[in-house]
């Protein structure tokens, strides 16, 4: 089955099906047409980014989860049953994001809903999600502390990925560090991580600098950074405009080497941009399409073959497709699409087989172990990886979150549990 | 040098960035806006028509200069055909081409996003960077400066001194007068607008190798070109350069204090402050103190 197809389909799908099923789901309310809601077989919703802000992250994403879902479909489905997708376009924006699940969950009476690419638009929609009890993959990488029952947080945390990156780097590079982040939820919570880290192995942050979305010209940050002297930089900067900081730094001659949990693996800076713009650019990594493994080769060849006019393979896209694959086996284990049971399947600790390596479910979080690596870029931006380890998603552990003992709907934040913030 | 003169030394190249960029990404929506009337919501897109088709001819081949003056030229038969498609029939429709441009900018962005994808590959900077102690600054972010004040040089002589200049504001001001007097006032407005979209294509293409390449690149132009408009007043070719400096200025010591956050917080109070006290500008205020020195005499 094409691409094509199934998007036609679920077009089709939103637009018959949400009609027809706003008056069924009225009725099934009332137990007469059952669970159904006038929909036939398993329908999963992914809510990407394809325009706007986050259309460069967003995209893959996008594919990869349909690859996943085609690959399921050819193999004979689910429980023998096809896969249907929702995915309707929400253009990095919030508010539609809102109206958009509510109509996934209420209208299209989706099994499971895969939504997101920042941490703001996951704070939107995560009450609809609670509200609705609804099973719901945030793909990400992310600032971390999401404690939630419904939720499964597929992406790295800063704890694992600039807990891989940033000792690396003080070891490599000297102690003094500054640290330059998008201002909103993400960056600043990255930057406490940074702080915390900094403090566990002695090193010192000498500087903090936040950033708002959409800024352009970073001529006065050059000039702070070069007033302060660090002996590496830690960018948490995110999205298009930011990227013009790299492009600034190599133009004005800066050549401190940079730590990063944001830059290639997402926005494929170091193919966007012309060389040297991210000469000594460090990133804490569970997946780049450049990884060299054979799950990742043959993950790589697929998902080309599918969209040959794809602009890049990125992290969350790999993170989408092992976890529309995750979600499968879990319900296969479970013997029904439930939402209940598929989550006390996936709640058994569950194992996949995904692009980065063997990976496993923390039961307790609902948060993934990773292969964290550390990807770094030459003048020629060719990246090669160092040092892989395997870290646990251990920020939630120390604070307590158990979900298979107590239900919760909480983000835990670092400075709440650390005093080097 | 002492340390503090390389301080001053940063935030004069802050400022001059500034001036270059608020300048640039102004004059083009100031001509359209300040003498046409039509509140062009669309010029960050033609700024990324600019942009594209610079960066385009450069990958296609084409040395800088010349993929930049294709980028003008493109830019520029992008506007003809729109003036002569929409724009014509919305002058003296101040709301209704607000409405309309911005339109068009939703179906630019989303055209140039199904044709091109979600980004191009950039083009690297050119020159280098200026070193003076621990500092460096991009020496094209510089140069932009010295572009603007050339672009403002020659529109003040374009505008003031030449036939067509004349023939354009008689347009502009009075079209019955004008069309009595023989000025072919059709084609005044084509080519002023024209001349607008050539700006906003310049901005483009100047700025093509200093910002990354991506269908959404045009709103961060938009919105320092629109307050710029409204600071500087009616009177296009003094107001731009008086915003861009009172804007720049402001822009640069709070950025330079406080860090980009409170730069950006800073040039809005800015506006708002200056929009309560001066609702026609500053060229507004320079005309009543004009008329009042006329008066009193």
């Amino acid at each position: 089955m094409t691409r094509r197809g199934i998007s036609r389909r679920s077009v089709l799908a939103g637009a018959g099906v949400g009609t027809l099923t706003t008056i069924g789901g009225c009725l099934s309310d009332g137990g007469v047409l059952g669970d159904s809601g006038g929909d036939d077989g398993p329908t999963i919703a992914v809510l990407e980014d394809r325009s706007g802000e986050f259309a460069l992250n967003g995209t893959s994403k996008w594919q990869a989860s349909l690859l996943a879902v085609q690959e399921l479909n050819e193999d004979g489905g689910v429980l023998g049953e096809e896969i249907e997708v929702y995915d309707p376009d929400p253009q990095s924006d919030n508010q539609r994001y809102q109206e958009l699940t509510r109509e996934a969950i209420n209208s299209e009476d989706i099994d499971a809903l895969w939504a997101g690419y920042s941490s703001a638009t996951r704070e939107a929609i995560r009450p609809i999600i609670n509200e609705e009890e609804q099973l719901y993959f945030y793909t990400t990488q992310y600032e971390g502390g999401v404690c939630d029952r419904t939720t499964f947080a597929m992406g790295a945390t800063a704890r694992q990925q600039l807990g891989a990156v940033i000792p690396y780097m003080i070891e490599e590079f000297g102690p003094r560090i500054y640290t330059i982040a998008a201002d909103y939820n993400f960056g600043q919570l990255s930057g406490d991580w940074v702080q915390i880290l900094a403090d566990e192995h002695d090193a010192e942050v000498v500087a903090e600098e936040y950033i708002p979305l959409g800024e352009t010209d970073f001529g006065s940050t050059i000039n702070n950074i070069q007033g302060e002297e660090p002996d590496f930089i830690a960018s948490m900067l995110v999205g298009d405009s930011h990227a013009n900081f790299y492009e600034q730094r190599a133009d004005t001659g800066l050549d401190i080497p940079m730590a990063s949990s944001t830059t290639m693996a997402q926005g494929y800076e170091h193919l966007r941009l012309e060389p040297p713009a991210l000469e000594d650019m460090y990133v804490g990594v569970n997946y780049m399409e450049e990884v060299q493994t054979d799950a990742s080769q043959t993950f790589v060849d697929s998902f080309y073959e599918e969209y040959p006019d794809a602009d890049y393979l990125n992290q969350e896209a790999q993170n989408n497709y092992f976890s529309v694959h995750m979600w499968a086996e879990a319900v296969e284990r479970a013997g029904t699409f439930d939402q209940e049971e598929v989550i006390a399947e996936l709640e058994s600790g569950i194992e996949v087989d995904a692009p980065e390596g063997t990976i496993e479910l923390d039961p307790a979080t609902h948060h993934m172990t990773h292969h964290m690596r550390i990807g770094h870029a030459d003048e020629n931006h060719e990246v090669t990886f160092d040092q892989e380890q395997y870290i646990e998603p251990s920020f939630l552990h120390e604070v307590g979150c158990d979900l298979t003992e107590e239900s919760e709907q909480t983000q835990y934040t670092p400075g709440e549990f650390y005093d080097a913030i | 040098m002492p340390v503090d003169s390389y301080e001053l030394l940063n935030l004069a190249f802050q400022f001059l960035d500034s001036f270059a960029f608020i300048v640039l990404a102004t004059v083009g929506l100031a001509i359209i806006f300040g003498m046409m009337g039509i509140i062009n919501l669309a010029h960050g897109e033609f700024i990324l028509v600019g942009a594209y088709a610079t960066t385009l001819s450069f990958h296609a081949g084409l040395p800088l200069p010349l993929a930049m003056l294709a980028g003008v030229v493109a830019t520029t038969v992008f506007g003809v055909i729109l003036e002569r498609t929409i724009i014509r029939w919305l002058y003296g429709r101040l709301l209704d081409s607000m409405v309309v441009t911005f339109g068009i900018s939703l179906v630019v962005v989303q055209l140039v996003r199904i044709q091109w994808g979600n980004s191009l590959p950039q083009i690297g900077t050119p020159l280098g960077g200026i070193s003076y102690g621990n500092y460096s600054y991009s020496a094209y972010r510089v140069l932009l400066a010295g572009v603007a004040i050339v672009v403002l040089a020659a529109l003040y002589v374009l505008f003031t001194k030449t036939d067509f200049g004349v023939r354009a504001r008689a347009t502009m001001q009075d079209e019955e007068t004008a069309r009595s007097m023989g000025v072919d006032t059709d084609r005044m407005y084509l080519s002023t607008f024209a001349i607008g979209s050539a700006l906003a294509g310049l901005t483009g293409a100047l700025y093509a190798p200093a910002t990354p390449m991506s269908p959404d690149l045009g709103a961060s132009f938009l919105v320092e070109a629109f307050v710029a408009v409204v600071v500087g007043g009616p009177s296009v070719l003094l107001g731009t350069p008086l915003a861009g400096g009172l804007l720049g200025l402001v822009d640069a010591a709070f950025t330079n204090v406080g860090g980009q956050f409170i730069g950006t917080v800073a040039l809005l109070l800015t506006a708002i402050v200056a929009i309560r006290l001066l609702p026609d500008g500053i060229t507004g205020l320079l005309e009543d103190i004009r008329e009042k020195r006329r008066e009193t005499e």
